[in-house]
């Protein structure tokens, strides 16, 4: 099985691109992959507990809990695109890692492939 | 020990997204990433401006004074000052009438001795087939 490094840069709810990164995930992790995931700018957002469900918004808080407790899906916020929105240590949900930029980069060192979502 | 090449693709607009300057911010990074790595292994980034992404390089930005930020182009500047490859497609340079006067093309003031090179697609293609991984921002 392989290594999958996922790296995003848009936000929950305003872009359905965290969506589709958070399925592919999901994908890979239910093929037995492993699937290191990144979050830059808005993307932070996803590390913001106490998000709720509504019918007309994306909610993919749950989806990433199942995915965490697989244990072959690391989650990450970029800490200093986190703070700067008021995300704070505190405020991330458990089994979410905060880092800098490096440990993206480091991911992708051994990676079977890098899937890169830098839009907005 | 192994060297992973990643290839930074900034097409996005400076200042309407946050996209190219977390490209620049990303890519310079990669100074730090030995950290996380086994002694030896190394991630190398380069960075190529393309498409609409060029107008990141313009010389003269005044981020700090328009939006009380840093400038992109400081962040150019700081990647020509840790040696990064940095290419500027001469295409779209010259569809918007841009030459390498209206460009950030070294950063000589702080001490950089790396300059941008500005050239053909065909010359970005072979950079983005020589990495191991392609990041478009």
């Amino acid at each position: 099985m392989g290594k999958l490094t996922i790296g995003t840069f848009s936000s929950l709810v305003g872009s359905l691109s965290l969506d589709f990164s958070v399925k592919l995930a999901e994908a890979a992790v239910k093929k037995g992959h492993k699937v290191d995931f990144w979050m830059s700018g808005n993307a932070t957002m996803l590390a913001k507990k106490g998000q709720k469900a509504f019918k007309d918004y994306s909610f993919l808080a749950k989806t990433i809990q199942d995915l965490i407790a697989t244990g072959n899906f690391q989650i990450c916020a970029c800490e200093a695109c986190a703070e700067a929105r008021g995300y704070h240590k505190e405020d991330c949900p458990d089994g979410f890692i905060r880092k800098s930029m490096d440990w993206y980069l480091a991911s992708t060192f051994d990676a079977d492939r890098v899937l890169h979502i830098g839009g907005d | 020990m192994a060297t992973k090449k990643l290839a930074f693709i900034v097409r996005s607009l400076p200042y309407k997204t946050e996209a190219s300057r977390l490209a620049l911010t990303h890519a310079i990074a990669s100074q730090t990433v030995e950290i996380y790595l086994k002694d030896g292994d190394l991630v190398e980034a380069s960075v190529s401006y393309v498409g609409d992404g060029v107008l990141n390089c313009l010389k003269g930005q005044q981020g700090m004074k328009h939006y009380g930020i840093t400038t992109i182009e400081g962040h150019a500047k700081n990647s020509l000052l840790l040696d990064m490859r940095v290419l500027i497609c001469k295409e779209d340079l010259n569809k918007f009438g841009l030459t390498e006067d209206n460009i950030l093309m070294d950063a000589e003031d702080i001490g950089g001795e790396t300059k941008a090179n500005i050239v053909s697609y065909s010359e970005i293609q072979k950079e983005m087939d020589a990495a191991t991984h392609i990041l478009v921002c």
